[in-house]
């Protein structure tokens, strides 16, 4: 399936990542705009850290979340608290499906018809427009990338900008056809043009949907980023709001928030700040002009409690969804987002959708990353990225003896053949006169290497045994 | 992540050797070069013959206890407590940093991190405890470096690189765009995804082509392995050569042969 023929979720197979990988990877197109999307990106995070102690600065982001973390179940519970002090309407959802039916019921009992959504990854995970509909409800995405994407019968390819695989060429002849705009490739002219037909659907929409960034146990207080207004506007004209999110993004402190805002609009865009950045601390109150009357929170646990009971896949847990991982990993940038078919792609995907959807659902993710470590580099919370990876594999050939797997579908990716591979080279490897023997087998018997080895050769030449090994060589020095 | 803080030790007498397979296998030139550069520093290297593999590649399929038994068998065969060093950022990310992890709750836990804090990747060690000083006897040359993601990241050693070469006085050391990108190795990456393995290696080696070098150094053998074999099969004019190997050629006048 190609970029831009993807339709919703539902149609998209986790398990088919090497097909798509494939087609992704001879389309020039994708290959042009996420390149060229990438490195802009690599350079804007790159100044925007200038004159910045940067390790220092990502081991503050990286201990407030942990800290938060440690302290997660009693963080929620403070956090209910105070959101219900204030007005707030807190419900807890189990899974995707739960989390759809509270937004639902919430719905039904306002009578609503229209949904207009400000962008949320959480709900993409619930995969909330699809379920709406179902219902007969309609849930329009206010977000510009995301509306983009929404008109294409799309998902987001990237967390923080949804509609990066296409350009403005490709981005003018979709709203050319859906909406009627001219064809131009003037972006303020078609960023207009989406406003303009945005902010009707705003004045008469029932419910506002968001996300949220960080919500502050302390106060009580939602934070969300972001740069077009649009969420400001989900978040105060419909008369009621519902935010959704993850258990996870519970932070102790207001204070917290100043330093992983930092991290997050340099890490994401390489803007120093958003150009909004909303706080919501309860409903319209009796004496102000505006605002929803009633304000909700659903607090979404999808798989995440699970990964909070182990010590190191937990880590995953300390995202901030700031999309840096992405842009910088070399193999995004070649495949594109919805060659992973998941609802997040990139090296937090691979991390994280194990656990929403178990390894046999997603067995492929972990293996497809060199480990060459750049997300690492860049998290800016210091998420371990690729050596989780090298866990889940452990995970998906079933772990080992001392550690066993604890993710659902491990042992997915556990094949005879290649369990037999490994048991054979692990013998031979923990026998140095066994190694020593076969290695200058190989060598002496070079002549017989084979020249084709899988995918190697497809692109390569076959690497050449040298005539004799070092371990001959230094033999014969007398070692 | 790297190790904000190296200690590296006071220049030893003696050290041990760790060959890594490859090396041993596909590249022992670059071993040797490697050896001489340091018997050249006065240290006498000590070779284990019973060293086998790291176990890094079981490592990161995923394969642990195979990878542990292999480990295993290297953890004896280092009792002074010498240095380790290893020509290979990979194999010394390996022992570095994922020893510990492997052998986390095993009676070997304590012997596996003692190790760890002993290794060292061998331009590293040359740079900073030989503090070698290299005297350019070649030709006048232009190159591009390709330093390991391990070697970058894990090992912390990016720098050192172009500093060595940037004791030679006649090599002309030319920077590829995207130099820290990923070459598409990884080990068993390059099997089982062999399209993206294959885009991002057409990639590296069209960004070193574009930099006019017609030669290219590198700090681990996956990499030469993978960069020199695709423009070896897609006719591009580059070759590759451990860093190592190069160092050696520049400063001896003759390839790594023993001595
Ligand atoms: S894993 Fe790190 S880099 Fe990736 S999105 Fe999360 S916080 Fe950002």
């Amino acid at each position: 399936m190609s970029e831009t023929a993807q339709q919703s979720p539902h149609h998209i197979d986790v398990k088919e990542f090497h097909p798509r990988a494939q087609a992704a990877i001879h389309n020039p197109k994708i290959r042009q705009n996420f390149r060229k999307a990438m490195d802009g990106l690599m350079t804007k995070r790159k100044s925007a850290f200038e004159g910045w102690d940067l390790e220092t600065l990502r081991d503050l982001g990286a201990n407030i979340r942990l800290r938060a973390l440690a302290n997660l179940p009693d963080l929620l519970e403070q956090l209910e608290q105070k959101l219900t002090e204030n007005g707030i309407k807190v419900h807890w959802a189990v899974d995707s499906d739960d989390a759809c039916q509270i937004v639902r019921d919430i719905c039904v009992a306002r009578d609503a018809k229209s949904v207009i959504k400000g962008k949320s990854m959480v709900s993409e995970e619930m995969e909330l427009n699809h379920y709406l509909e179902e219902q007969g409800i309609t849930a329009l995405e206010s977000d510009l990338g995301e509306y983009i994407v929404q008109l294409a019968g799309e998902t987001p390819s990237h967390i923080i900008m949804p509609a990066i695989h296409k350009n403005t060429g490709e981005i003018s002849e979709l709203m050319h056809e859906k909406t009627g705009t001219d064809l131009s490739h003037d972006v303020e002219y078609l960023t207009t043009a989406a406003r303009l037909q945005l902010r009707e659907k705003f004045m008469n929409a029932d419910v506002g949907v968001s996300g949220v960034n960080f919500a502050v146990a302390e106060t009580g207080t939602l934070c969300l980023v972001e740069n077009e207004g649009n969420g400001r506007m989900t978040t105060t004209v419909p008369p009621c709001h519902i935010a959704v999110t993850g258990i996870e993004k519970v932070v102790p402190n207001l204070e917290d928030v100043t330093a992983l805002m930092a991290l997050l609009t340099r890490s994401a865009t390489g803007q120093h700040i958003t150009t909004y950045f909303n706080m919501i601390s309860g409903p319209r109150k009796p004496d102000e002009m505006d605002g929803p009357e009633e304000v909700h929170l659903v607090l979404v646990d999808n798989g995440r409690s699970s990964i909070y009971q182990d010590n190191e896949l937990l880590d995953t847990l300390r995202c901030i969804r700031c999309g840096a991982c992405m842009n910088h990993c070399p193999v995004y940038t070649r495949v594109g987002g919805h060659t992973y078919g998941t609802t997040y792609p990139g090296p937090i995907g691979k991390i994280l959708m194990p656990h929403l959807i178990g390894l046999d659902e997603g067995r492929h993710l972990p293996t497809a990353s060199s480990l060459c470590g750049a997300c690492g580099e860049v998290c800016p919370v210091k998420i371990p990225i690729p050596d989780l990876l090298v866990r889940l594999r452990q995970e998906s050939v079933d772990g080992d003896k001392l550690h066993p797997a604890k993710v659902n579908g491990h042992g997915a990716k556990r094949g005879a053949m290649e369990a037999m591979v490994w048991k054979g080279w692990s013998w031979m490897h923990a026998r140095p006169g066994a190694y020593r023997f076969g290695t200058n087998m190989a060598a002496r018997f070079r002549k017989l290497q084979p020249g084709k080895i899988g995918g190697w050769t497809q692109f390569r030449t076959a690497p050449k045994l040298a005539s004799k090994t070092l371990h001959e060589r230094m033999k014969e020095r007398g070692q | 992540m790297v190790d904000s803080i190296k200690v590296y030790p006071a220049k030893p007498s003696k050290v041990y050797f760790y060959g890594t397979c490859l090396v041993d296998m596909f590249y022992p030139d670059a071993g040797m070069a490697g050896i001489q550069l340091l018997e050249r520093e006065g240290i006498e290297v000590i070779f284990p013959q019973n060293q086998t593999c790291c176990g890094q590649p079981a490592y990161t399929s995923g394969y642990h206890d195979e990878a542990r038994a292999v480990a295993k068998a290297q953890l004896g065969l280092f009792p002074e407590d010498w240095p380790i060093v290893v020509p290979s950022g990979s194999c010394g990310g390996m022992m570095r940093k994922h020893y510990p992890a492997l052998f986390k709750d095993t009676s070997d836990e304590m012997k596996a991190a003692e190790i760890a804090g002993r290794v060292w990747e061998l331009t590293d060690f040359l740079l900073h405890v030989c503090h070698i000083k290299l005297d350019d006897l070649g030709e006048p040359t232009t190159v591009a470096m390709h330093t390991s993601c391990s070697a970058r990241r894990e090992m912390g050693v990016a720098e050192v690189g172009p500093k060595l070469l940037g004791q030679l006085k006649n090599v002309n050391l030319v920077e590829q765009v995207r130099a820290e990108e990923c070459c598409g190795f990884g080990g068993t990456f390059a099997i089982r995804h062999p399209e993206i393995s294959g885009a991002m290696v057409s990639e590296k080696v069209d960004a070193i082509v574009d930099t006019g070098a017609k030669d290219f150094v590198t700090t681990d053998c996956g990499c030469l392995m993978n960069i020199d074999g695709y423009a070896e099969k897609n006719r591009k004019s580059l070759s590759g050569q451990h860093i190592l190997s190069f160092l050696w050629e520049r400063t001896n006048g003759t390839k790594g042969e023993p001595s």
